[in-house]
């Protein structure tokens, strides 16, 4: 095999696909996931998310587009012969079965003999955590262990990819936890390339290689977690990550000329009017008046509020001509409301997006920055 | 001990209308004031007649075939119903009851020249059909619940496992609503094995039920000919209950009846 990361094992193109004419779910999808690594497919309920995954398995059938497994087109291939395992929401294991024979039925459905599917499923649900269950019956286990079951049932035929579908959503959040390590240790032991669904943002970051952000049927960024954050793609792709501050304005090359006057800011940006996004978690805050001499980026501000969030503060400030931002401060700052203090925005972490041109229908962006913390933290 | 005792009762209140049944089935006199009828054989030797034979033959034939016949038509609309919502389905669901609603023998009546213009009249076949009339309706409803509760998603994961079409329905599909299964063919056998009128309109006569040879018995007022018949009608459902019960729960039949119903 092939180290993680060096060829493609996954590859959709253009995919478009359509449950009512003229209202596409998957709309114009361009997707390559490398071998042997884990790609989060991120996106809100009905962001066609699901509807992509089903496609790559063979359940639906796009409307246009290719799909490549490996080294070719697999669209011609029905999904009970697509080299790919899939895992649900639900475990959907088979109730007559018993576990055992719920892990080897893929194995059974390629005429293997009894022999040798008892010894390969035995194998698979001790990979997953759960030897010695293999004759115990479906309703006697937890929904952890019977969507460990399902995994190793999807694993047990050996797929070139792996899909899961929000696979871990109904189980409690302490458990969610414990079964993405799992998951994770198993992907890399196996270097199994996988695609991981889920509309969780946090569980996307912890568990993915990269994560593909998906918005209204169309991949909207796809990149390394920490890309998400430090150098968001789009102005929604970082509205998608929440907290963001944003400040409207017109960049030229790296100077951004907006109500705080002129910012510097990281290279990269595209020259014209555009809105500078920086995070939370990287403004510089202290609580005492500016002073002549602070670095580049420092505008002076107003406490407006401080939330104590256990691990940090955040404090919202009002800043000169009106805008607000977020910082997140240490949880020992003293800080409180009214106090003055200086804010300096770190110009690398700063970023000018393109605006983006709304679309009818689309979502409107939240106006009012404060709401955006809100969600973020929440 | 309280299960003990509930189905003791069962078993009684199920099989003290067959004693007096027994009772007449071995008579020959019975005349107030005499407890117990005067033995005779005559009731037995009815039974062993080579027409009732053939009429019991006859009787399981049909019932079997319709309710393999309804099973397969009932269960292809019960999935409709109950996986599906789509436009005009309270429409489809009202005209699937409403054999069950209108009396049967009105609908026939007004069937009754297509059975004799397609040549089914006077054929075990036209009664298979005909039958096909009142057991559809509820095995679509027994079939509609039995679908309501899959999730069709385990055929989905069947098939990314290299499931076909074939197997799917057999290995996931008919498993999982396999109680429904056996229940809408209980039902549909029991209602094929009783059935009189219809098989009387469109069999004609040449095709001779047990229920047929029943009435025909009551008629005459035959007593102990009617009661020996009728022990061998009740047997049979009697005996498939107590199979299929087992066979849904894997516990007492006594206990569960039905099953899941």
């Amino acid at each position: 095999m092939s180290p993680p990361g060096s060829s493609v094992a996954l590859a959709v193109r253009g995919l478009r696909i359509a449950y009512r004419p003229g209202h596409p779910v998957v709309d114009g999808v361009d997707l390559t996931v490398a071998a042997g690594t884990l790609t989060a497919l991120l996106g809100p309920s009905g962001c066609g998310k699901t509807t992509l995954l089903k496609a790559v398995a063979g359940l639906l059938a796009p409307d246009a587009g290719e799909i490549h497994i490996g080294s070719g087109s697999v669209l011609g291939v029905p999904a009970e012969r697509r080299p790919v395992g899939l895992v649900f929401q639900k475990p959907l294991l088979f109730g007559h079965l018993t576990i055992g024979d719920n892990v080897a039925f893929g194995l059974r459905m390629r005429g293997l003999a009894r022999r040798v599917r008892r010894a390969r499923a035995a194998q698979m649900l001790e990979l997953v955590g759960l030897p010695e269950l293999a004759r115990r019956r479906v309703g006697e286990l937890s929904g952890g262990q019977e969507q460990r079951v399902a995994l190793a049932r999807a694993l047990v035929l050996d797929p070139q990819v792996l899909l899961l579908d929000e696979p871990f959503s109904q189980l409690d959040a302490d458990l969610r936890g414990r079964m993405r390590e799992l998951l994770r240790t198993i992907q890399r032991e196996l270097a199994i390339t996988t695609v991981f669904v889920t509309h969780d943002q946090a569980e996307a970051v912890e568990v993915a290689d990269t994560i593909a952000l998906m918005l209204d049927g169309r991949i909207e960024a796809h990149g390394p977690p920490a890309a998400f954050y430090t150098h968001p793609a789009t102005l929604r792709a970082a509205r998608f990550f929440g907290g963001t501050n944003e400040i409207p304005g017109t960049l030229t090359d790296t100077a951004f000329d907006c109500g705080l006057g002129r910012l510097l800011v990281g290279a990269g940006g595209r020259d014209g009017p555009g809105v500078l996004v920086v995070r939370p978690e990287a403004l510089r805050l202290r609580v005492r008046a500016a002073a002549p001499g602070a670095p580049a980026n420092t505008v002076a501000a107003t406490v407006l509020g401080v939330r104590f969030r256990g691990t940090h503060q955040s404090v919202r400030a009002r800043l000169p001509g009106g805008g607000t931002v977020t910082a997140t401060v240490p949880p020992a700052l003293r800080v409180e409301i009214g106090d003055e203090a200086a804010v300096q925005l770190p110009p690398a972490a700063c970023h000018v997006l393109p605006t983006e041109p709304h679309p009818p229908g689309a979502r409107a962006p939240a106006t009012d920055p404060t709401i955006e913390s809100e969600r973020s933290h929440a | 001990m309280r299960r003990a005792v509930g189905s003791g009762l069962l078993a009684v209140g199920l099989l003290a209308p067959l004693v007096p049944l027994l009772l007449w089935a071995v008579a020959g006199e019975f005349r107030y004031p005499a407890l117990l009828p005067e033995l005779s054989g005559r009731g037995v030797r009815l039974v062993l007649d080579p027409a009732v034979r053939d009429a019991l033959l006859t009787s399981l034939g049909i019932a079997s075939a319709v309710a393999a016949l309804a099973v397969v038509l009932g269960a292809t609309a019960g999935r409709a119903l109950g996986l599906y919502t789509f436009r005009g389905k309270r429409l489809v669901q009202f005209l699937l009851l409403a054999p069950a609603i209108v009396p049967t023998l009105a609908v026939t009546l007004g069937i009754q020249i297509f059975f004799i213009r397609y040549g089914l009249a006077d054929s075990v076949t036209g009664v298979v059909v005909v039958q096909l009339i009142p057991t559809v309706p509820y095995v679509s409803l027994v079939m509609a619940a039995a679908f309501a509760g899959l999730d069709v998603d385990a055929e989905d994961a069947a098939r990314v496992l290299g499931a076909g079409p074939v197997r799917r329905l057999l290995l996931v599909t008919v498993p999982a609503v396999r109680p429904g299964l056996v229940v809408a063919a209980l039902f549909a056998f029991l209602i094929s094995w009783s059935e009189y009128i219809l098989t009387l309109l469109i069999g004609g006569g040449t095709v001779r039920t047990l229920p047929l040879l029943l009435f025909a018995a009551i008629g005459s007022a035959d007593l102990p000919a009617a009661a020996a018949l009728s022990l061998v009608i009740a047997l049979p459902p009697l005996v498939l209950v107590a199979l299929t019960s087992r066979l849904l729960t894997g516990r007492t039949p006594a206990v569960v009846g039905f099953g899941r119903l």
